[in-house]
Formats: structure tokens, C-alpha cells, sequence
């Protein structure tokens, strides 16, 4: 019989080791699968590195996957501290795009100063919203938002898809799909050479680590996370936690569709998320659902991809190979919190019975 | 209290690296065109969908592989969405030391002109482009020639007088090939009607297969595609219609369907224009090939064919090639009735690239 115990309780230390050796043994998978391949696995791991953070251009590049990464991961950390599954980063990344776009194209010849602000601020109700509504669904008829959250990315993908086919299609462009380029004030402007939304994000970052960790909100949710019945016993409005954490998860999310559309696309289309939102659940979970490692993780994250876009071109390896490394790292990482946590019991059948009265003993 | 100090450490390591990067942006791009040596070339190829077996990328890439085989380095980059994703992708190459690049779909315009004005030293090369620079020129076949000649081969074949078209979006260069092709098949079938589906994608095999069956399913019995892919052949094929394939032949993959295709030899135009890099002869300029120049032609016509298409498509090429025989010589009428181009004259290239209007005998609507 095999069986997972509980284990009594967790040394922080046991957990850091434990991490460290699965993302070592995630490592040495991923060279086996490259060596398949008929590639050499250091010189890969070499060129990745290289790729990333070898040249100044290279580092910038990763900075730029690193911005909306790490607001996306912020998003998720929000919801998930509060056991709000929600798979709809992806979707509230777009629904905060699209609430900035429609100020951009809709006053182009607005002053920057009044613009980008006005465009902020739409960002993260566009995005709060997209998180609210499946968060009211479970409050109100307690629908899963999992599921909710998850379709309500197709359904903003959708409806910015028929908006670029359609109604805000640029007419200048011979028929061809897409909306209009931004005017200049509508597009973040550069600070230190890369554009203003690591300021933002900095920025963002800090006042979450402010909020989650000192503040009576921030303790509110931290005993709601941990557990629902407690927090209700204590007289916390727990139906109003739930819509403000996941209405700011969303925001975040919203902030950074905004930013990706007016510095990087300057315009908006339904194919500029590169899968990022989905990326973003891994970062938070591999975070433990901590801001400040949160921005960590993603800059790992982001130097994964920026390097294995770079093999692509220097070793001609096919992108999908940063898919596999990035499953594999997440399998065993993930993998390994359960052994963290529970306790891989082997015995035979007749001594379960042995084993579960020892355990109660305990 | 430790998570803030985290916090403002990583905040200053990064703001110093990008001081660092400030101050790298102040030297100036002052480089300009150079003549490149063959072995220093680096050619980079992007294409909007993943190469596959047959189709528009397909073709260009045997191109590329013609380039690799004379000796020079030449890579590609498949499946690159029309977004900034395109830009950075280039970049990435730039950076690795990419000197000549080809963009091969039209929806990267916007991102090929930022790019050309950034790298003022490296080749851009734009295919169905429409603006050039001194370091970025445009590139296209006049496939419309070719489509004239399969729409002669596909009127021929058809019992219904029915031909279904896929198609991908609205824009000029589509709708010139539609019109050409229906040109050609009216004028040898003066009954023969074309039938227009839009996919609204280069490359999306699922909808392309709906559309195919579609057609069939409202009486086409020859099916063509302006795509990537050949799924609406494929698709219409197993319902007993015969197919017109598309950039590349599809004689492999449909031995019983397939008539002939349009297609491209780019291997004719990309060993040239690499040759100009190198002798310093390439300039930014616009390029528009036709059958006289073997970059575009039309596939060796299958024993599917009807028994005088051979002869017919024969005859109308050497007319075209030699320049007797305009495609787009009036008198035209639009397929609402009006005379758009009067007998005795034709359209002018430019009219060609802006074409917003379907000729008499197509079925469908320019949304």
C-alpha cells in the first residue's frame, strides 16, 4: 500500500533544500531530453544564460518578458492568497489592454500628462472587473471560478479578435486587420532606455508588499487564505475581501495589458500576450505566493525565454524547447512541495492498519 | 522587513544595469549600406506559418534552401505572429549578427519600416510590401499571371461551372489573384462563376477545411485556396472535387484531385538579390516579377486535367510571358455590373496593388 502522510510540520530549511535539489534534478532531465535531441546539454544551459544576460540588448529583452510577468504573477498572488483560483490572467491582461486602447484611439490628441493616467486608471478597472465578475458569480451562486475564470479569457480574446476584424479595423490599411498605431502621448515613455512600465511595476510591487504584509487588509486576507472559517468566526467581511483582492489581482493583471499595448504593440491586438497570463500561475505558485519572489521567479522566467529564443537562432533549436524545460522544471518543483509536505509511506497491507493506529497515537 | 529590503536591492541592481544601457543608446547609428562578403552574409528568413509540406512559406523556404545550398548562411524563423513578437524576433537576429533579412508576409509592414529605420546597415527585404527605404526594398511575383493560367485549367474541369476560392483577407494582393482567376476561367468558359469563402487567417487548417466543404456543399466541383495550406482541397477532395493548389505543388498529396498551381520559384529571385548584396548592386527599391522571369509559373498540368487545358494554358502563357496578352486588359466589368476598366485600356500596377473590387463572375463580397 502506498500511501502520503501528513508530515507534523515543515523546517523552512527542509523546503528550500528540497526546492533546490528538484529544480537540480529538473535541470539534469531537461539535458537528457536536449542531448536526445543531438544537442550538447552545457552548451545549451550555456547559451541560454549567454542569451539572456550576456549583452546589454540581451538584458534589456529579458526585462521587457520580465514587466508583464511579474504584474501578471502580482495578479495571481492576489486571488490565489485568498484560495481564488484564477486562471484568468491571461483575460484580465486583455480586458485592461482593451479599456486602455479605447482611450487611445478614441483621443489621440489628448495630452500625454492627461492621457497615460486616464489609461492607467482604465487598465485596472477593465482588469478588475474581468477578475470580479467570475469572483460575484462564486460569491453569489457559488459557481466555480476556475472554470469561469478560465473562459472568461476567450471571451474577451473574442471580442477584441471581432473589434480588430470589424468596428476599430484601421481603414488606412487596405482592408488588412488591424487597429490604428497609438499616438505619441498615448505610448509609455522610456526611463534609462527601456520604457516606463519597470517603473511602474517597481512601483506596484512595493505597494503590494506594503499592503500584503502590513496593513489590517493585508491580515484580513492573510487568515481568510488560511482559513475561510476562521476569518468568518472573527467577523471579517469575507464577501467583501473576495470582491476587493480579486477586483486588485485584476487590476494588476489589467495594468499590465496597458502597458504592453501602449509601449511595446502601440495599438492592440488579440495575439500580444504571448501566453504569458498562463505562464504567470506557474510563477506565482513557484513563489509561494510572495511578491518579492515573485519578481524573482520571473525574471527567471523571463530569462528562460529570452534565452531560448536566442538558441533558436544561435543552435537552431526549436522554440517548444523552452515549453519542455519549463514543464519539467515545474513537474518536479511542484512535485517536490508535495514531498515538502507530505511523507511517501510504503508498507505492506496488513500493516496499514498498524500504521494508521501509530498515527493516531501520535 | 526583509521582503522590503529585497525589494529595494533588486530595485537599484536594475536601475544601475539600466543607467549602464542609457548611456550604451548614445552611440550613434551613423552605419549605412555596405557590400557584404559571401561568407559574411547572414540571411534570415520569417514566415508567418510553420513551413510544413506545401504552401506559401513552404515555397520561400525552398528558396532559402537554395541559398544554404550555394554556400550561404541562411536561416529561418517559422510561425511568427504579425505582431511586436515580429519585431523583437528581427531583432534577436540582428543582434546575433543577421545582416539581410526577409520578411516574407505583408502584416509585418509596420514593423519592417521601425526596424529598417533603426538598422540603417542591415538588408530588409519586404515581400507584398508596399513602402520602400534605402535598405528596404519589396518584393512580389505577379502571381495574378499565373492564377489567370489555373483559372483556365480549373474552367475547363469544372461540370457545374462552379469553382470555390478560400481566401485569407480582403487586402489588394488577394483580391487581384480572385480576379485574375476568374478572368482566366471566363475566358474559356464565359459561364463559369467563382465562388469567394474568407478564413480571416493565413493559416488555420480547421476553418479552411469548413470552407472547403462548404463550396462542395453548394455545388463547386473544383476547389482553389489563396493560403498557406491546402486543407480546403484536402477536405473538398475526399467529396470527389478536383483542386488547384497553391504556391507550392500538391501533386504528392492529392494524386487524384490535383489539376495544377500557381506557384513560386524564389530560388530565381533570392540567389539574384543576394548577388546584388554582395557586388553592392542590391537597391531599396520595388520588384515586381512575372513569367517572364520564371519567379512565378504555373505547375506541370496533371492527366487529371481536362484534354485541351494543356494546349490552352500553354497558349495563354507564352501570350502573357511574351506580352501580348494582358490579364487586366478591358473591357472589365465589376461583379455588380459597372465597367471598371474600359476596352482598349488596363489596370496600371498601382491599380493592381489597391484593388477593391471583385471582377463580373466572382460570388462574394469585399467586406
Amino acid at each position: 500500500m502506498i500511501s502520503f502522510q501528513k508530515r507534523a510540520g515543515t523546517s523552512k530549511g527542509r523546503a528550500w533544500t528540497r526546492q533546490f535539489i528538484s529544480i537540480i534534478v529538473a535541470l539534469l532531465t531537461c539535458a537528457a531530453v536536449i542531448a536526445l535531441l543531438g544537442y550538447n546539454p552545457l552548451e545549451v544551459y550555456r547559451q541560454i544564460f549567454a542569451g539572456s544576460l550576456g549583452s546589454l540588448y540581451s538584458f534589456k529583452e529579458m526585462i521587457l518578458t520580465m514587466i508583464p510577468l511579474s504584474l501578471l504573477s502580482l495578479g495571481v498572488i492576489f486571488c490565489l492568497r485568498i484560495q481564488f483560483v484564477n486562471i484568468g490572467a491571461e483575460g484580465q491582461f486583455y480586458a485592461g489592454a482593451l479599456a486602455a486602447s479605447y482611450l487611445a484611439l478614441r483621443h489621440p490628441d489628448m495630452s500625454a500628462a492627461g492621457l497615460l493616467p486616464l489609461m492607467f486608471a482604465a487598465s485596472i478597472a477593465g482588469g478588475g472587473l474581468w477578475c470580479a465578475i467570475p469572483a460575484l458569480l462564486k460569491l453569489k451562486l457559488d459557481v466555480n471560478e476556475t472554470l469561469v475564470t478560465l473562459m472568461m479569457n476567450y471571451i474577451i480574446i473574442k471580442i477584441i479578435a471581432w473589434l480588430q476584424f470589424g468596428p476599430w479595423k484601421d481603414p488606412t490599411i487596405k482592408g488588412y486587420p488591424v487597429m490604428p498605431a497609438f499616438s505619441d502621448s498615448a505610448i509609455l515613455p522610456s526611463v534609462l532606455g527601456i520604457h516606463s512600465g519597470w517603473v511602474i511595476a517597481l512601483a506596484l510591487f512595493a505597494a503590494a508588499v506594503i499592503v500584503l504584509g502590513r496593513t489590517r487588509f493585508g491580515y484580513q486576507l492573510a487568515v481568510m487564505g488560511s482559513s475561510p472559517q476562521t476569518a468568518r468566526y472573527a467577523g471579517f467581511k469575507t464577501g467583501l475581501l473576495l470582491m476587493a483582492a480579486t477586483a486588485i489581482g485584476g487590476g494588476f493583471c489589467g495594468v499590465a495589458g496597458f502597458i504592453q499595448a501602449s509601449a511595446i504593440e502601440n495599438s492592440l491586438t488579440y495575439q500580444m500576450s504571448n501566453g504569458w497570463g498562463f505562464t504567470a500561475i506557474a510563477v506565482a505558485w513557484l513563489a509561494g505566493l510572495r511578491p518579492a519572489q515573485a519578481l524573482l521567479v520571473s525574471a527567471l522566467f523571463a530569462i528562460l525565454l529570452q534565452g531560448c529564443a536566442y538558441i533558436q537562432i544561435s543552435l537552431g533549436i526549436p522554440f517548444f524547447m523552452s515549453n519542455i524545460i519549463q514543464g519539467i522544471i515545474l513537474f518536479f518543483v511542484l512535485g517536490s512541495d508535495v514531498f515538502t509536505n507530505y511523507r511517501l509511506v510504503i508498507r505492506r497491507t496488513k500493516d496499514t492498519q498498524n500504521a494508521l493506529s501509530e498515527r493516531g497515537g501520535k | 522587513m526583509r521582503k522590503d529590503i529585497f525589494v529595494s536591492f533588486l530595485s537599484v541592481i536594475i536601475s544601475t544595469v539600466l543607467i549602464f544601457g542609457a548611456l550604451g543608446e548614445l552611440k550613434a547609428a551613423n552605419a549605412e549600406l555596405k557590400p557584404i562578403a559571401k561568407e559574411d552574409i547572414k540571411a534570415a528568413f520569417i514566415y508567418g506559418s510553420p513551413v510544413g509540406k506545401e504552401g506559401y512559406a513552404f515555397a520561400h523556404d525552398k528558396g532559402r534552401r537554395a541559398l544554404e545550398q550555394l554556400g550561404y548562411k541562411a536561416t529561418a524563423l517559422e510561425g511568427i505572429p504579425e505582431t511586436t513578437q515580429f519585431e523583437k524576433s528581427v531583432r534577436d537576429l540582428i543582434e546575433q549578427g543577421y545582416n539581410v533579412i526577409y520578411a516574407t508576409s505583408f502584416g509585418y509592414g509596420r514593423y519592417v519600416e521601425r526596424l529598417a529605420d533603426q538598422y540603417p546597415n542591415v538588408y530588409f527585404n519586404h515581400a507584398t510590401g508596399d513602402v520602400t527605404k534605402t535598405n528596404l526594398a519589396t518584393y512580389m511575383g505577379r502571381l495574378y499571371q499565373s492564377q489567370y493560367l489555373a483559372g483556365i485549367a480549373a474552367a475547363l474541369k469544372t461540370k457545374s461551372d462552379k469553382i470555390g476560392y478560400v481566401v485569407s483577407f480582403p487586402i489588394p494582393e488577394v483580391v487581384s489573384q480572385v480576379n485574375a482567376f476568374t478572368l482566366g476561367a471566363r475566358s474559356v468558359n464565359p459561364k463559369a462563376v467563382v465562388e469567394v469563402k474568407w478564413t480571416n487567417s493565413w493559416y488555420d487548417p480547421v476553418a479552411e477545411s469548413g470552407a472547403g466543404l462548404e463550396l462542395v456543399n453548394t455545388g463547386s466541383d473544383v476547389i482553389m485556396a489563396y493560403l498557406d495550406t491546402m486543407s480546403a482541397q484536402i477536405a473538398a477532395a475526399e467529396k470527389g472535387a478536383f483542386a488547384i493548389g497553391c504556391s507550392s505543388s500538391g501533386a504528392e498529396a492529392l494524386p487524384k484531385a490535383y489539376l495544377t498551381a500557381p506557384i513560386f520559384d524564389w530560388a530565381k529571385f533570392y540567389t539574384a538579390d543576394i548577388e546584388r548584396v554582395v557586388k553592392g548592386t542590391w537597391k531599396g527599391e520595388f520588384q515586381f516579377f512575372g513569367l517572364e522571369s520564371g519567379v512565378v509559373e504555373i505547375d506541370a498540368l496533371t492527366d487529371n486535367n481536362a484534354d485541351s487545358a494543356r494546349e490552352a494554358v500553354q497558349k495563354a502563357h507564352d501570350a502573357i510571358a511574351s506580352g501580348l496578352l494582358d490579364v487586366f486588359a478591358g473591357e472589365i466589368k465589376d461583379n455588380a455590373g459597372k465597367v471598371r476598366v474600359e476596352a482598349g485600356r488596363s489596370l496600371t500596377d498601382e491599380q493592381i496593388l489597391t484593388l477593391d473590387w471583385f471582377v463580373e463572375g466572382v460570388v462574394g463580397s469585399i467586406k
